[in-house]
């Protein structure tokens, strides 16, 4: 392999050498340093004059007598099954002092887009014992749902207990946990670790850490080889697997980084325009395949800056994703775990693994109309605060004790109770029987007969 | 996918990439001509020519592409295969058929491979209109093909000159055949090719004056769109614009429906695709998937055939009014085209516009709304297209300049409120900010067609709506015991125009359609129990009273029946009797 030593100019992780043979566009590129180090990137843009290389790991030590190797393909990532167990940093490499990967194949990290005529309807109900998500967000395999939080709020503990805990109702199938952690704190990681050491996870988890003082531009690669090592097991060895990437936030900080360092005209916030297509390619890449035993589920988390939900990460978020589960502030602070604001939330897969033929009859509708008293209960809290309680009529009064009744009851679990669908449902028609029978227009006749409180133990009229 | 050649094919090589943005020297092109780049023969479209720089957009994935590779000019511009086989196919964004990329390259998208938007194999019958001796132009049938229970009707393709018909032959034909010879020699398959970027001409554009159906109450009942009008559906994330331009691609009351996914979720196109094989057309009892042509270019599909795709989407819809039919086409989202432009335009480095876009933004946007419209075709009959563009403004601000570039063409606004889908008050249209300017040229028709009341009541019940917002405003600084006792009747009856008239559940299997007529009489009840409640408080009955009437409970039971009439007049009855008994006590 031919060495070029022509860099010509070093500007933050990009490198521009010149007088090269035709070099591929995206190929692998290896740039060798004085001492023998051997640091990676990718070529980024490339004419028969100039070629541009981002480098994913920090440039020091990079000078113009560095050595400049093409490797003359994109960049592949060896895939096995005995990846399962294993800790690999956020650039791949085996970090748990393990032996290397025995690859069985190696594919391309960008993975090509799914037919959408090859996609099977994910329609399967996961239950993850957490009456937010199952009774009101219900999460089917093969989604992709993300935690939308904030700083300072117990996102990592949720995600843990979903991990745990979510299973499907008589399901059959081998699972994972592929986990990609990107920028976060040692301490965060080892409270993953130790969770999934303590629950016996690890054993069929794989673990990709770029931790906060690993260089930022890995984090570029850090989540398509935890997909792509999802792919390989989901597609070729027919497991079920749930993906969390954490945190998409410092993903999206590594794109404005790169961005910048190629003085790209950015967009809003100084994001790059591309961002939406870019985290297309990542969270895209979930799914049922037809005709293929496996399944991807993703649970990307990440914090709002600021708390604020139209920032453009959890905003372009929004729009690829199938839904979002909201970490709230505020419940945090009256002190309810999980502190899930169901009111923003949202699954957009739900009615496709909610009925009689997956959870129960009553799903959809029981959910419906804990949303509009919930959400009625909770605006008339800020008229409380002006007119005072007297002032209100005996139905706002009624539905204002709902929505304390919803966040104390429903909302508040704890961190191991692991609720079954059905006894979400029945707490959700228990909570709704504190409202008149006539308020609940969102149910028809029928099912409030079958399983409203009231009636169902009535003797049935003949 | 190409047409009309321009001169003579051209070979160049490749001298720059930078992703989907590719360079090219010693190529001679014109704009919009369509390439294969590299070894692999990508397919590209010229977007830029700067001396000697010939600039290629490119529909796939060009990792490993190496300067010096060749490029080839096919001299043809991007263009769409039209003819029987469209209906019931679903295309990505450059119209190759997914089912048939499938079958050629797995089930992943990967490169490099061609594939024809048509069947070329599959013979279809064809029935002449036109005998020996007819006069026929661009535009004249000449022919029909019973492609599933809609009539495909052949045509002489639109830029054709007149002719007389020499031979018009009748039997089975692949799209590929000739079918009709003219005395001048000139021989016409079944198949044409039309350049997606280029409107297909009519005779004459008319101002639309009916309808289109959807079966949404807060559409028909209150912000109607006209067949061959145009509509955008703005909103954040989440709060229902896949689920409304769905229920329009189910329920409209068009012949034929092009549904354009553009940048949107794979799971959401796959939902499309296994429901609505499944779902019947009310009118015709067939499957719906029958009258509908699918486009799918999802968010990870390359971005630049992401750029083609509403022009594809466009064409397709064009082709089948010019056969007389009224279609409908809904794109998905049109903010995901314009980040598309976005993207190509930043790698092209040009001077950006308003937050990063081309300044040639709403010139684009207003050239592909302006495509739609009521027609007198080419061969004398009446079609249309209508355009329902969804728009997804980044953190839900109406100011972006999408949403504003499109509001500037759009006679409909049905604006997605994401506090109302919170509350799961779906559709999810604020009835205070959206509008249609159609109404009055409607007017005619619901006066003839439903009602000669049905304009009145509607005005009607859009003055409770609008009174409702501004009592709330007090209600929110005093409570709502503090308000005169008429006007606590209007809050009861404004809430209950919300929710039993404008909510409308999407998933239930009567609810999810509600036809103009059920519409009119659920309003009427409505208004009558207004009525009622007035009188009786102008007699002295407390509003606490009236609002602990019993009758209008079952009234939102109503949407979830199919047989509804005996039930309403039941309940009509009720209130009746339970009023006069109210105001006899006072």
């Amino acid at each position: 392999m031919k060495e070029y030593r022509t860099i010509n100019k070093i500007a933050g992780p990009l490198l521009f050498v010149e007088k090269t043979e035709p070099i591929g566009y995206g190929e692998l590129v290896n740039i060798v340093l004085y001492d023998g180090t051997i640091k990676r990137g990718q070529v980024l843009d490339t004419s028969d004059t100039l070629v541009v290389v981002q480098v994913f790991e920090t440039t020091a030590g990079i000078g113009k007598d560095s050595g400049v190797r093409f490797t003359g393909e994109t960049i592949k990532m060896p895939v096995g099954r005995d990846m399962l167990g294993r800790i690999l940093s956020g650039g791949g490499k085996p970090i748990d002092g393990g032996p290397e990967i025995v690859p069985e194949k190696r594919l391309d990290i960008t993975g090509a887009a799914i037919n959408p005529w090859a996609r099977a309807s994910p329609n399967e109900f996961i239950q993850t014992g957490i009456s937010t998500i199952d009774g009101t967000n219900t999460l089917v395999r093969g989604q992709k749902l993300p935690i939308f939080s904030a700083a300072g709020l117990p996102h990592n503990t949720i995600a843990l207990q979903i991990a745990r805990q979510a299973k499907v109702l008589g399901g059959k199938g081998e699972f994972a946990v592929v986990f990609a952690a990107m920028g976060i704190t040692k301490e965060e990681a080892n409270y993953f670790m130790q969770d999934f050491e303590r629950t016996g996870a690890l054993e069929r988890a794989v673990v990709f850490l770029n931790l906060a003082d690993d260089p930022a531009v890995e984090r570029i690669i850090t989540p398509r080889l935890a997909l792509t090592t999802a792919e390989y097991l989901a597609f070729d060895v027919g497991m079920h697997v749930l993906v969390i990437l954490t945190d998409m936030t410092n993903y999206c900080e590594a794109l404005r980084q790169i961005g910048a360092a190629r003085e790209e005209v950015p967009g809003r916030r100084g994001y790059p325009g591309y961002m939406y297509t870019d985290l297309a390619g990542i969270y895209e890449r979930a799914g049922i395949v037809k005709g293929k035993k496996g399944s991807i589920t993703q649970f990307p988390i990440l914090t709002m800056p600021g708390d604020d939900i139209t920032h453009p990460i959890p905003d372009l978020t929004g729009y690829i994703t199938e839904g979002q589960i909201v970490v709230s502030r505020e419940l945090h602070r009256k002190g309810i775990y999980p502190p899930i604001n169901v009111l923003p939330s949202l699954s957009r897969l739900m009615n496709l693994g909610i009925g009689a033929k997956h959870t129960r009859e009553d799903h959809k509708k029981v959910s419906d109309q804990l949303y509009a008293a919930y959400a009625e209960g909770n605006d008339l809290r800020g008229l409380v605060a002006i007119v005072g309680k007297d002032a209100l009529s005996e139905r706002d009064r009624m539905f204002l004790e709902f929505a304390d009744l919803f966040e104390n009851r429903f909302v508040r679990q704890g961190l191991d109770e692991d609720r079954t669908i059905q006894g979400t449902l029945d707490l959700g028609w228990e909570l709704l029987s504190t409202l008149p029978v006539e308020q609940l227009v969102r149910i028809d006749r029928d099912l409030i007969n079958k399983y409203h409180p009231k009636f169902r133990n009535a003797p049935k009229a003949t | 996918m190409e047409v009309k050649d321009k001169k003579s094919k051209e070979s160049g090589i490749l001298k720059r990439i930078a992703g989907p943005v590719v360079t090219a020297v010693n190529l001679d092109a014109h704009m919009y001509d369509v390439v294969k780049v590299g070894k692999e023969e990508l397919m590209g479209e010229v977007i830029k020519i700067s001396g000697e720089d010939i600039i290629i957009q490119v529909y796939e994935d060009t990792s490993g592409i190496r300067p010096g590779e060749p490029v080839i000019n096919t001299g043809l511009s991007l263009a769409a295969e039209l003819g029987p086989g469209l209906l019931t196919s679903i295309y990505d964004g450059i119209q190759r058929p997914l089912s048939v990329l499938v079958d050629k390259m797995g089930d992943f998208i990967q490169r490099g491979v061609s594939a024809p938007g048509l069947s070329h194999e599959k013979k279809w019958t064809f029935k002449p209109t036109v005998k020996a001796g007819d006069k026929v132009e661009g535009g004249t049938i000449i022919g029909e093909v019973q492609e599933t229970n809609i009539v495909h009707r052949i045509m002489v393709p639109p830029t054709a000159k007149p002719g007389v018909v020499k031979t018009i032959k009748s039997g089975d034909f692949t799209v590929d055949e000739t079918v009709c010879i003219l005395d001048d020699g000139r021989e016409f398959p079944m198949i044409q090719r039309w350049p997606v970027r280029v409107p297909r001409p009519v005779k004459e554009k008319k101002n639309p004056t009916i309808p289109l159906i959807t079966g949404q109450r807060i559409l028909d009942g209150l912000f109607p769109i006209a067949k061959g009008g145009t509509a955008a559906i703005p909103g954040p994330f989440g709060s229902g614009k896949t689920v409304t331009q769905q229920q329009l691609a189910k329920w409209s009351d068009a012949e034929i429906v092009v549904y354009i996914g553009c940048g949107e979720r794979g799971n959401e196109m796959t939902e499309v695709l296994t429901e609505f094989p499944h779902l019947e057309d009310p009118k015709s009892g067939k499957p719906l998937m029958e009258r509908t042509v699918l486009i799918a270019n999802t968010s990870n599909m390359p971005v630049a055939a992401r750029e083609a795709s509403v022009y594809t989407g466009i064409t397709i819809a064009e082709y089948f009014r010019d056969m007389g039919y009224d279609v409908s086409l809904m794109a998905d989202s049109t903010s995901r085209w314009a980040e598309a432009m976005r993207e190509i335009s930043s790698r092209l480095e040009e001077m950006p516009g308003e937050e990063g876009y081309p300044a040639y933004l709403a010139a684009r946007l207003s050239e592909f709304y302006e495509r739609a419209g009521l027609v007198k075709t080419l061969n004398d009959r009446s079609g249309s297209v209508s355009v329902i563009g969804a728009v997804s403004p980044p953190g839900g601000d109406f100011s972006e300049p999408v949403t504003q570039g499109t509001l500037r063409i759009v006679k409909v606004f049905w604006a997605l409120d994401a506090k109302l889908s919170q509350r799961r008050h779906f559709p999810a249209i604020n009835w205070l900010n959206s509008y249609s300017l159609y109404l009055d040229s409607l007017h005619d028709w619901y006066d003839k067609e439903v009602s000669p009341e049905w304009n009145k009541i509607r005005s009607w019940a859009m003055e409770v709506l609008q009174k409702e917002a501004e009592l709330q405003e007090i209600v929110q600084l005093v409570g709502s015991d503090a308000l005169p006792e008429a006007e606590q009747v209007t809050i009861e009856v404004a809430r209950m125009i919300r929710e039993i008239f404008l909510q409308q559940n999407a998933y239930d299997a009567v609810d999810t359609f509600c036809d103009m007529k059920k519409q009119y009489d659920m309003m009427k009840t409505i208004r009558l129990y207004s009525d009622l409640a007035y009188a009786a408080q102008a007699a002295g009955v407390s509003p606490g009273q009236i609002n602990a009437t019993k009758s209008k409970n079952d009234l939102p039971q109503i949407k979830f029946i199919k047989d509804y009439k005996p039930a309403l007049q039941k309940i009509e009855k009720e209130m009746d009797a339970e009023f006069t008994q109210l105001r006899s006590a006072a």
